[in-house]
């Protein structure tokens, strides 16, 4: 059962972790301008992940945002700032930190998550499988959604900080991820399942799918930032399938948008969609954006110069 | 049996040696050119359809500054650990065919990661472009930068 809070305004603000946001934030503003950064291969997907791992020895740092406003509730802001590392040419690790504000409410820190994704296969298929295995330490009032799983409801979103940010939730989420590329077009299907490991709940399921190709399939011989070779749209669809008690589409949130990605030639590269709730249990329209910097072969700064 | 601490220390030594011995291996096999005998003989026989023409070049070089220069040298000619793209293996030796099948598959057992999310056009450019350098020694006389070291 979802419980319905009335968006009451909270006067605890959470002070110190509004500072940890603060830090981590302009922590990715000096990166942006320090860095020298190149675009990364991935598809723009916020939800969905394709075969497109991280280049090894590379580090991408990235923020993603989504917005929305529940019914019943007050507007948040979640967001997730993303450390990612290409450890082998065919492994992955991210590390998140997680944190949300929401308007007439508060602002903090809600967790964090540790992912890593393998690519079994050596060479490319028409089908390629990453498994995907994450641990996440967040408690209820994470509003990121990079995922929907089991019965997630827009009421859960309604919750003020002060009740949602005492229940802490220890899960292991697992992923199947197929991807495919072909004459430029990528498609990617996510099989998502979760498990908490601190409380016994079920097993919860989800899935996400993306299609998306960049608008040239040729690379101009001049410098542009606004050629379209820079730009890659598509769609992204993605939901609950509840969990092992019920299996299916009804009493979960389900979510269908366009989403377009900006790589700014030498910098960071952007993304945006607005995502629209596709039933009563959605919100009715997150807006997700996402702003990262790969930094190349970052194991170079730390080596001795001859 | 209980073993002393010297024969540990022993055990230690031999270990890291061994772990020494193969990381070497492991970094000639870098550039030992075995991905071309996996090389379907499909893709070998491929030709490509943007050889030659300066805008593909052009077009190429951009997209090999974004996404292979960093490992590969701003000249190709390679890094610490990192073959040269200008070696006679893969400018003469492979076809391009080979090359585009490379950036395709990858290595991935050997670091070079699969770049078959670039669109088939673009990575035709790219091939374009490496081969528009040509092998090291018409131009600098070094094959690598261990050649070039010695």
């Amino acid at each position: 059962m979802h419980l319905r809070f009335s968006p009451a305004p909270s006067s605890a603000r959470i002070a110190p972790a509004h500072a940890v946001v603060r830090v981590l934030l302009a922590a990715s503003a000096l990166l942006f301008v320090l860095v020298t950064s190149a675009a990364a291969q991935e598809p723009p997907y916020f939800v969905t992940y394709s075969s497109a791992l991280e280049e090894p020895g590379n580090l991408e740092v990235s923020f993603k945002g989504t917005t929305g406003t529940p019914k019943n509730g007050n507007t948040f802001t979640g967001g997730a700032l993303e450390f990612e590392y290409g450890v082998k040419a065919w492994w992955t690790t991210e590390f998140y930190l997680d944190g949300q504000s929401t308007r007439n409410d508060s602002t903090l820190l809600t967790g964090f998550r540790w992912e890593n994704r393998f690519r079994p296969l050596m060479r490319e298929h028409w089908i390629n499988p990453v498994i995907y295995v994450e641990y996440e330490n967040l408690n209820q009032a994470s509003r990121s959604i990079l995922e929907v799983t089991g019965h997630q409801s827009q009421s859960d979103y309604a919750i003020p900080n002060q009740f949602a940010r005492v229940e802490i939730e220890r899960e292991m989420e697992l992923k199947l991820i197929l991807s495919s590329n072909f004459k430029g077009w990528n498609l990617s299907e996510n099989f998502i399942t979760e498990k908490e490991i601190n409380e016994s709940e079920p097993w919860e399921f989800g899935y996400a799918i993306g299609v998306s190709r960049p608008l040239s399939l040729l690379a101009s011989k001049r410098n542009c930032t606004f050629c379209r070779e820079n730009f890659s749209a598509g769609a992204e669809a993605y939901g609950g399938l509840g969990d092992t008690n019920g299996f299916g589409w009804k009493q979960t949130s389900q979510y269908l948008g366009p989403t377009v990605q900006f790589n700014i030639p030498k910098g960071p590269t952007l993304f945006f969609s607005p995502q629209f709730g596709l039933n009563a249990n959605s919100v009715p329209v997150l807006y997700r954006f996402s702003v990262s910097y790969e930094v190349q072969q970052i194991g170079n700064w730390f080596k001795r110069k001859r | 049996m209980m073993t002393t601490k010297v024969e540990r220390k022993d055990n230690a030594k031999q270990l890291r040696a061994a772990v020494l011995a193969c990381a070497l291996v492991g970094c000639m096999a870098l550039a030992d050119g075995s991905w071309l005998k996996k090389v379907p003989a499909d893709y070998h026989s491929r030709t490509n359809p943007y050889a030659g023409q300066a805008d593909a070049i052009a077009g190429g070089g951009k997209l090999f500054a974004d996404h292979c220069a960093k490992c590969h040298g701003a000249d190709a000619l390679g890094t610490e650990k990192k073959p040269s793209l200008r070696s006679e293996r893969v400018q003469k030796e492979a076809t391009e065919g080979d090359i585009f099948w490379l950036l395709k598959n990858g290595n991935l057992a050997k670091g070079m990661p699969t770049w078959s999310s670039i669109p088939e056009p673009s990575r035709w450019e790219i091939v374009a472009y490496v081969r528009s350098l040509g092998p090291a020694d018409a131009t600098t006389g070094a094959n690598s930068v261990e050649e070039k070291k010695r």
